[in-house]
Parts: C-alpha cells; sequence; structure tokens
C-alpha cells in the first residue's frame, strides 16, 4: 500500500452520476479525484441510447439549471431531438433525444479533462478506508492509497454484478466490464444493508440487415430544441428512428421457450423494474395484446450497431435471434451484440441523509444506480447533488437539499431517503405532486439562484439569468398596458380559433389568459410585436395562461413548507417519546427523518404519530425556553 | 406558529338550552365575519361579546340569533384567534353554523385538536406534555374506531368503486403523459374524460340527496302551517300534536317548549315551525297577515295550506298559492261541517298538483287523511329509511362535497379548453378526498394501478 495522493473529495466510478459527481465538487471548490474502471467507457450508456422523455428530460433541464454536464453534452452529440407530448400542457412537454454513444462519451470526458481540479485515473477500488465513523480515503485493487475527508461510490450495476442469458450466467459488470466484487464485501462489512436488483437490455442488430421499408419513420423535429439553457446552435442533420411490431409469431416463440428464460426457470432472484418489463414478461402478462411496439434506434452517427427499443431480454442468445426474425424488417436481421438480464446488488437508500451522505459512515456519500435507481438521468441528478455536498462536508460549506417543490431531483431524493424502494426506481411525472411547478420549462427560473448562492454557475451565467427575469418582467407590463378593443377583425381572428369575441376592451394580458389564445395571435391582433427570445415569451404565456392552477400549486407548497420547516433535532430518542405506534417507531429510526415533513411521508407513520412527534418536539423547545430563562 | 383555521361544537350535543362552536387559527375571526350580521367582528375589541345574527351564505335570510365572542391571539385557550359563538342549543341549529363554518374554509377539528393547539403554542406547562400525548392517541384512536364504525360497509364499497373509477381514469391520463409512445391505448380525450367524471359526479349526487333527506329524518321535516286568520291553524297544530305527544318525548335534549314542535305521523317526523307565530296571530288578528307566513315557508320542507270551507276565496289566498307554487305543500280545506262558500274548483286550479284534504278539525274530521297525505308525500320516493342513514356523519358529507366541487372545475376546465394534465389535478384531488372518508389516501396507488393496467416499454 502507497500513499497515491490527497483530495478533498474522490469519487469511486465515472457513469452519469460519477462524471456530475467530480464536476459539481470540482465547481464548489473541491480537489477532486475520479476513479474508474476504464477511462474509455466514462458516461457509457450501456442500455438505450437515449436521454431525457418525460419526468428525466425536465431532470436534463435541472442538472443545466444547477451547472451539469448532462444536457450540455447530449445537446453536441444528439442525432435526433424530439419535444414529447406537445399537444399537452406545459407541464408535461418533455425533451428527449438520441444520442451517438462514442461520441458522447468523448464530449464529456472531453469537458471533464478541461477541469483544472479533476484528476482522472484508471483504478478497481476494493475498500473503503474508515476510521471512528469517518470516511479518510479508497484502497485500490493494485495497493494505491487515496486520501480525501469526502468519498462518493457511483459504482451503478457493478456491485457483485452478474450477467444472466438464458441458462448461462457469469459475474460481469454491463458490457461484458469487470463486476466490482470486494467493494461489495467491503460495504457488507462497513454495515450496509444491500438489496439484489435486476435489469435488461435487448440485443443489438446490425443496421445493414434491416429492411426499414417494412417499418415506420420516425423523424427528429425539424427545429429541435435544446436541454441546455446556454446552447445556442442546433444540429441540424438528424438521424430518424424506426418504428415495427412484434407478431403472433414472435409471441408464439416466446411463450414455447419461456422455460428458458432466465426470469422464469428462476434463475434471478433480484427484483426487475416494472416500467421497463422484458419483451417476455410483456407477452406473459398481457397475453391478449396482439403485438408490441418495438423501436429501431441508431446507437450513433458513425456505427452500424441498431438497438432494439422494447425488446429487453434474457433468453438464450438462438431464442432471441428467432424472435428477432419474426418482426417485420428484421427477417434477415444480424444480432451484433445479444440481449442479457444483469443483477447487481444496491443499497438501501434509506440509509442515508437527505445531501445522500450515509447516515452511520460521516463523509461517505452513494448516488445514481447504486441507490437503487435507474436510468442516466436519475444517477446524473443524484450524483450532482452528491458531488455538491461532498464538497460541502470537505470544505466546511451548507450542505445543499432539494425539496419536492423544488425540483424533480428533489422528488428523486426524497422518495429515495424516506421511502425507499422495492425494485429499480424510475421517474415519472406522477410522482411529483407539485408537477405543474417542475416544469421544463422553468428549471432555470427554479434553480439557478439556488445554484449561484451555492456557487455551482459562473457570475456570468449568473448575469444572463438575472437579465431574462428582468425581460419577463417587462414583457409581462407590456402585455398588461396594451388594450385590446372589441372590433370585427379581432373577433374575426378569435373565431378563426373557436374562441367566443370580446364584447369589452381587454388587457392583451388577460386575452392571453384563454387557452387557445397565442402569443402569435396576441401580436397579430394589436399589431404590437416585442423582439424578446422565444423562451421569454413562453415563459410570460405559461405563467399567465396557467395562473389558476399555478397559484394553487404554490398554496399546496405553503401547506407543505410548514411542515417541513419543523425540524426534528438531530439527537432524537424515539423510545422516550410515549404514545408513538411500534411500526412509526422503528421507522422512525430507521430512516431519522429531518424534519415533520418528511416524517409524515414515510409509510407506517400516521397522523396521530405526526401529532405526538410535533408534540414531543415542541416540549423540548419548551423545555429550552425555561432552561433558559 | 400558523396552522389552519379549525371549528368544532365544543359543548355537549343535546344537552343545554344553548351550544357554542368554536373557530381557532388565523382565519377564525374572518370566517365568523362572513357568517355574522352585526358589528364587524374584524374590528372590536379583543374579549368582548357581540349580539347579532347569523345569515345563509346565499340568500343572505336570518338563521339564528347568537352571542359571538370575539377573543384574539395571544391571550386565547389556544394563543390563537378564537371565536366562540353562542346559539340555541338544537341539534339542528347548531349543525348548520359548523356546516356554514366548514363551508367558509375552516377544518373540522380532530378530537382533542384545540387542547393540542393550547399544546402546541406553549399554552399548556410542560407537566402535562405527556398527558397530553396519552391523550392525542387514545382520541385518535377512538376516533378512529368510530370512524370506522360510523363508515357503513356500503358507503365504503360504493365510494372504493368512485376511487377505482377515478384512478383508472387518472391512471390513463398519466400513461399518455409518461408513455407518450405507447400507442396501445386509447388516447385520452377531453370528451372521454368528461364522461368518467359525470358518471362518478352523479354517484355522488346520488349519495349527498341521501345524506340530506337522512338528515331530514333525523332532524325532522321542517313543516311549516300557513293561511288567513281564522282558517283553523291553531287548531290544526293541536290536532298534530294532540294525536301524536306520546311520541315526541324520546328525542334528547328538548326541553318542554321545544317538544311541542316535534310530532312523528305515520314515521315521518314533523317539525313544526313558527308555532308560537301562530298561536299569536291567532289572538290578534289584526296583526296577521302573507308576510309572517311568507318568512315561515322559507324555510320548509313542508307545508300546509289552510282554507276555510265557509268563506269564498281571497286575493291573499291566492297570493299563497303563488308562493308555494313549487314547494312541497298539502292543502286543508278546513270548517266542512260549515256551509260551503268556497269554489272548490277554482282552490283544485290553484293547487295544481298538490294534495288537497278536506275536513272539519273541531269534528276530528280528516285528520286521518291529512297524515296520510303526509306519509305519502315523504315516503313516496323508493328510498328506504335504511338507505339514508348511511352517509350522516359531518366529516364524510363535508368529504363529499368536496370531493364534488373538485370534479365540477374539473369539468369547468374540460369546458375552458385546459389541457388533460392540468384538469387531472382535480381529478386526483377528488380521489384524494373520497380516500379520506374511507382512510386511504397512499399515493402510490396511481404508481401501482399504472403499471397493472397497461403493458409499458420505452
Amino acid at each position: 500500500m502507497y500513499d497515491a495522493g490527497h483530495y478533498d473529495v474522490i469519487v469511486v466510478g465515472a457513469g452519469h452520476a460519477g462524471v456530475e459527481a467530480a464536476h459539481a465538487a470540482v465547481k464548489r471548490g473541491a480537489k477532486t479525484l475520479m476513479l474508474s474502471l476504464n477511462l474509455d467507457m466514462i458516461a457509457f450508456m450501456p442500455c438505450n441510447p437515449s436521454i431525457g422523455g418525460p419526468a428525466k428530460g425536465v431532470v436534463v433541464r435541472e442538472i443545466d439549471a444547477l451547472g451539469g454536464l448532462m444536457g450540455k453534452v447530449i445537446d453536441k452529440t444528439y442525432i435526433q431531438m424530439r419535444m414529447l407530448n406537445t399537444g399537452k400542457g406545459p407541464a408535461v412537454r418533455a425533451l428527449r433525444a438520441q444520442a451517438d454513444k462514442p461520441l458522447y462519451i468523448q464530449e464529456m470526458k472531453y469537458e471533464l479533462e478541461k477541469l483544472e481540479q479533476l484528476t482522472m485515473r484508471q483504478a478497481m477500488v476494493e475498500e473503503l478506508i474508515v476510521e471512528e465513523g469517518r470516511v479518510k480515503g479508497v484502497l485500490t485493487e493494485t495497493k494505491a492509497a487515496f486520501y480525501a475527508p469526502s468519498v462518493i461510490i457511483t459504482t451503478g450495476t457493478f456491485m457483485r454484478g452478474r450477467v444472466i442469458i438464458g441458462d448461462m450466467s457469469y459475474e460481469s459488470g454491463p458490457n461484458n466490464q469487470r463486476a466490482s466484487v470486494k467493494l461489495a464485501e467491503n460495504l457488507e462489512a462497513l454495515g450496509f444493508e444491500l438489496v439484489r436488483f435486476k435489469t435488461g437490455t435487448p440485443p443489438r442488430v446490425n443496421s445493414k440487415t434491416i429492411d426499414y421499408s417494412k417499418t415506420e419513420i420516425q423523424p427528429g423535429d425539424p427545429v429541435p430544441s435544446h436541454f441546455s439553457y446556454e446552447t445556442k446552435t442546433a444540429i441540424l442533420d438528424q438521424i430518424p428512428c424506426w418504428l415495427t411490431y412484434t407478431t403472433e409469431e414472435t409471441h408464439e416463440i416466446i411463450n414455447d421457450n419461456l422455460n428458458l428464460s432466465a426470469m422464469y426457470s428462476g434463475m434471478i432472484k433480484g427484483t426487475g423494474p416494472r416500467y421497463c418489463p422484458s419483451i417476455e414478461d410483456k407477452v406473459v402478462r398481457f397475453h391478449d395484446k396482439p403485438r408490441h411496439q418495438i423501436f429501431l434506434e441508431p446507437e450513433g452517427r458513425h456505427t452500424e450497431e441498431v438497438y432494439v427499443q422494447g425488446f429487453s431480454t434474457s433468453l438464450p442468445e438462438f431464442v432471441q435471434h428467432k424472435m428477432l426474425r419474426s418482426i417485420p424488417g428484421l427477417e434477415e436481421a444480424e444480432i451484433m451484440r445479444a440481449g442479457y438480464a444483469i443483477e447487481y446488488d444496491s443499497v438501501v437508500p434509506t440509509q442515508l441523509w437527505p445531501t445522500l451522505e450515509v447516515k452511520t459512515i460521516a463523509g461517505l456519500f452513494t448516488a445514481g444506480q447504486i441507490n437503487g435507481t435507474s436510468g442516466y438521468e436519475e444517477a446524473a441528478g443524484q450524483g450532482l447533488m452528491a458531488g455538491a455536498n461532498a464538497a460541502g462536508h470537505a470544505l466546511g460549506l451548507d450542505p445543499f437539499i432539494l425539496d419536492r417543490s423544488q425540483a424533480y431531483i428533489g422528488v428523486l431524493i426524497d422518495d429515495l431517503v424516506t421511502k425507499g424502494t422495492n425494485e429499480p426506481y424510475r421517474l415519472l411525472t406522477s410522482r411529483a405532486e407539485y408537477r405543474l411547478l417542475l416544469r421544463h420549462d422553468n428549471a432555470d427560473l427554479r434553480l439557478v439562484e439556488l445554484a449561484y448562492q451555492h456557487k455551482m454557475i459562473t457570475e456570468e451565467r449568473y448575469q444572463r439569468f438575472q437579465a431574462k427575469l428582468q425581460q419577463i418582467d417587462e414583457e409581462t407590463k407590456r402585455l398588461s398596458k396594451i388594450v385590446v378593443r372589441p372590433s370585427d377583425e379581432v373577433n374575426q381572428h378569435l373565431a378563426s380559433i373557436g374562441e367566443t369575441p370580446v364584447k369589452e376592451p381587454i388587457k392583451a394580458l388577460e386575452l392571453m389568459k384563454r387557452p387557445k389564445v397565442t402569443y402569435a395571435l396576441i401580436e397579430e391582433i394589436t399589431g404590437e410585436t416585442s423582439d424578446v427570445e422565444a423562451d421569454v415569451k413562453e415563459q410570460v404565456e405559461i405563467q399567465v395562461k396557467y395562473e389558476g392552477y399555478i397559484s394553487k400549486s404554490n398554496q399546496q407548497v405553503e401547506r407543505m413548507k410548514k411542515m417541513e420547516n419543523k425540524v426534528i433535532p438531530e439527537n432524537i430518542d424515539y423510545t422516550a417519546i410515549s404514545g408513538l405506534a411500534t411500526e412509526a417507531r422503528q421507522k422512525l429510526e430507521k430512516v431519522r427523518p429531518l424534519s415533520v415533513g418528511q416524517a409524515s411521508r414515510i409509510s407506517g407513520v400516521n397522523p396521530a404519530d405526526v401529532s405526538i412527534l410535533l408534540v414531543y418536539i415542541e416540549q423540548g423547545q419548551i423545555k429550552r425556553r425555561t432552561d433558559t430563562e | 406558529m400558523d396552522f389552519d383555521t379549525i371549528t368544532a361544537i365544543s359543548t355537549p350535543l343535546g344537552e343545554g338550552a344553548i351550544a357554542i362552536v368554536r373557530l381557532s387559527g388565523d382565519d377564525a375571526i374572518a370566517i365568523a365575519d362572513k357568517m355574522f350580521r352585526g358589528k364587524s367582528l374584524a374590528t372590536v375589541e379583543t374579549h368582548t361579546i357581540h349580539y347579532g345574527k347569523i345569515v345563509a351564505p346565499d340568500t343572505d335570510e336570518m338563521i339564528e340569533e347568537v352571542m359571538v365572542s370575539v377573543m384574539r391571539a395571544p391571550k386565547t385557550f389556544t394563543r390563537e384567534d378564537v371565536v366562540e359563538i353562542n346559539c340555541h342549543g338544537g341539534l339542528a341549529s347548531v349543525n348548520r353554523l359548523l356546516e356554514m363554518a366548514l363551508g367558509y374554509g375552516a377544518r373540522l377539528a380532530e378530537p382533542g385538536e384545540f387542547t393540542k393547539r393550547a399544546f402546541l403554542n406553549g399554552r399548556i406547562d410542560l407537566s402535562q406534555a405527556e398527558a397530553v400525548m396519552d391523550l392525542i392517541r387514545a382520541k385518535t384512536d377512538k376516533a378512529m374506531h368510530v370512524a370506522v364504525r360510523q363508515l357503513d360497509g356500503k358507503l365504503s364499497q360504493l365510494i372504493t368503486k368512485l376511487r377505482q373509477q377515478l384512478i383508472e381514469t387518472v391512471a390513463h391520463v398519466e400513461v399518455n403523459i409518461d408513455y407518450p409512445e405507447y400507442d396501445d391505448v386509447e388516447e385520452m380525450t377531453q370528451q372521454l374524460l368528461r364522461t368518467r367524471i359525470k358518471e362518478v359526479s352523479e354517484e355522488i349526487d346520488k349519495l349527498l340527496a341521501m345524506a340530506r333527506q337522512g338528515k331530514i329524518l333525523r332532524e325532522g321535516i321542517k313543516t311549516a302551517i300557513i293561511g288567513r286568520p281564522n282558517v283553523g291553524k291553531s287548531s290544526l297544530l293541536n290536532a298534530l300534536v294532540q294525536e301524536n305527544k306520546a311520541i315526541v318525548t324520546d328525542i334528547p335534549g328538548t326541553t318542554r317548549d321545544v317538544i311541542e314542535e316535534y310530532v312523528n305521523v305515520r314515521g315521518v317526523p314533523l317539525r313544526l315551525i313558527d308555532t308560537a307565530g301562530i298561536r299569536e296571530t291567532e289572538d290578534i288578528v289584526e296583526r296577521i297577515g302573507v308576510e309572517r307566513s311568507r318568512q315561515a315557508l322559507k324555510e320548509a320542507d313542508l307545508i300546509l295550506l289552510v282554507l276555510n270551507n265557509n268563506e269564498p276565496l281571497t286575493d291573499e289566498d291566492r297570493q299563497l298559492f303563488e308562493v308555494v307554487k313549487d314547494l312541497e305543500t298539502i292543502v286543508l280545506i278546513n270548517k266542512t261541517d260549515l256551509s260551503g262558500l268556497l269554489d272548490h274548483e277554482e282552490v283544485s286550479t290553484l293547487a295544481g298538483h298538490h294534495h288537497i284534504v278536506t275536513g272539519s278539525l273541531i269534528e276530528d274530521a280528516g285528520v286521518d287523511q291529512l297524515e296520510e297525505a303526509i306519509a305519502e308525500t315523504f315516503f313516496k320516493g323508493s328510498i328506504e329509511a335504511d338507505d339514508l342513514s348511511y352517509v350522516s356523519n359531518v366529516r364524510h358529507i363535508q368529504l363529499l362535497k368536496q370531493a364534488q366541487t373538485a370534479l365540477s372545475e374539473a369539468s369547468q376546465a374540460i369546458d375552458d379548453g385546459m389541457p388533460l394534465d392540468l384538469i387531472q389535478i382535480d381529478v386526483t384531488r377528488s380521489w384524494e378526498l373520497l380516500g379520506e372518508i374511507i382512510g386511504d389516501t397512499m399515493q402510490d396507488s396511481l404508481i401501482d394501478q399504472l403499471f397493472s393496467q397497461f403493458c409499458l416499454g420505452k
């Protein structure tokens, strides 16, 4: 063992969580070391070649508003960009990119290499150095000891990873990388509660063997939108995806070979995600569905590999081959990589504080798929927050916690550390009770100020943001001064979009409250245009149009905050509180919520327990007041 | 400390001549002010008491004469603003006041909540803390048991069914949002959503209608006897009371004065209103008239209109018919023992669909027929008395009303052309409120529904 160097923060792993963690730690001023098994696989996408989508796409924008990398890098490397849910309300609009996988890795690595304060090393970490309940550093298999007061573990699905295809299985991380076994054993020895999860990936086929004429084209948006608020140039040369379907024959092949499926033979013990079932799962559980959608997604610009979305499987390779060839367009398809299931250890996330610091070991953080989530975006969001807090811990800065009304990232982390999860956790818009506030369009309005306070973005960026705020304000004022008078022309415009005519003079801002009245129409009717950016106009329009709902949501948030502001003392002894139900007591001891609000979200803690908790806390405060008097 | 505003009836039910409805919280005074006509409570001195009237929200009609105490924070029991409304002790009037307070935004206090607030706001000293916690535990558990017992199996089943309908609808909207490319499910449209909302909304309407009728059964059908002077109103009153007075004594909490108001007519409880007025008018013939009657029948569920067979119809009679046109009414032609100067044909025309009973109260004739008509009027529907009792809990009714409001807001949003994901907010709210009735508000069930209802991939 030799002393290989001293840092403020060490990040173990360089997947989507690891890179954001390292980047955020550096941005907050920490001297940081990032260790990866393979430096050619930084921010590699072992599953689907896409980023974003409902809820996840908002997370990417939040990461960008907080100064993170994901949005910026995907904006430089996409092969296709699509805005989803455009026919629905503003709260659920979602951007999704198809990524150029190899290019994404290259670009991300290059971004990180620009950071002066970041050191990257290829290494397999085997052990944590822990003394008296505090982490001190890590030890690699080559006997290098790296020291830091903060360590973040972001090892994804590598911990005791096991790949399963049909009846064969072997120890492995994703894509035949080395599994991390000793570290898992070390965590267990340190007293971590681990749980076994499972996920899977579909086969990749060679594009040259696909007959696209039998499939439907899925092009990108003609004018692509972007994730980063800072991106100004678009990639216009986009590549389409293709849609095809499974057939009765596919389903027959699956049913005939179910006994060979690792999922059904009992070989897989881990819990898989319900939202991303394998094709055999879909066929069994929804047996009356005649067909399932299959999306063919290119893995990059300079590769023939095509990802078969919707076709995740752990059936033996020869069955995969047969199944694929029963699908229109894939009759001659050649498999380049077979689909597989992967089982791995993850940390029960209720062992973490909302900062993602481990409760029992000071300075140790975990982030990403190791915490029981799935998805690149969920991992990246956690990585960023863990990086910020690990730097904070090392440098003596304030903790940074987002609440459920501020960001999807807040919802994600609160769900994990408060409720835990019994399957790989994916963000869905329906998990957010304040969905209308957590929109794609306002991630910067929600988070840039906070990011600035926590020193995660530059002064220039903050000034640009301030300028945008001012423009929104001025534009709103401008529209509230313009009066639209009833006239045949105005009412013809309104009639043409199916709106009722105006009878009295009305402010332009008021008129825009009507659901079908767009910004463009207002400009046409009033004859007055504004040269502010489209995102400023969008903001003004959304804030005006959905004012009623937004203020309702804000009231809900106010109510939540009252409970959220009731802090539970760190040294609280739940056994000393008479009247708590046994189940509630056990759950509270395990989760150790920071506030009464968080306590109330733990399943098994009922309203009576919350009341008793409130009384108990108040009692302590009275006692303190009495003592000081 | 800032909390929402809570309210409850703070005196034992049905035991006193007066009762107190208490409000505590930031909005206590504002809510009381909305109910109250008299001095502006917002500006009165703290710890003062004021005479005034409680008026109905929509009609401004007087409901109760009350004394209202206003006590501002912090020198109050809870250390919050507290208002106590002293009213007459009848269960019906107290409930009415409580409902109004709830309607204006107060929340029904949980058991022991005033005490809890007193504690949380530092009003009770430390030595009492343990006792308070035990009290909350005991009271909450007890309240839960009571709530469960009050929750009729039928109601619970029905609510569960309605919630299932709502959550399937919500899951449908959600799946369109979270899996926009998932083509297997029909895209939820405004039209489809409207239909689904309407179905549930109609069921809730039925429940609320039952609750209203159940309330009538418990509290008595407010019955007004009207008519010109000297037609026999007080004879009718006496006849009804005399025939039925044995039954009225088992109503708890009624004083001798009120006993006279309640009669049980063939299983239908009548609460005769303005009986004093009737006596008075019979005594002082000059001060009578249509105006007094009009007043009485505003709040009546049933009207008994008395005519004199011995006199021709007057304009006053015709006016009375006009007034009761749309109200539940039985016409009694009294004094058939005397010569018939009344034009029965015109009466029949004026009465329209109302029942007409003829008789002579002096000779005790016609009372049976009248009672039969009353029973028939009330039990003409197919509703069983049993059905009416299962939605009786004030909390349940309040939650049903709120759930209904949320649904109508959703419908309104559909009319306004709002996007589905916003409309869905109110549908989900309704689902949550119904869940509170049966004690089930688990957020996670939506996610479970999503995955069991749809086969999801991308």
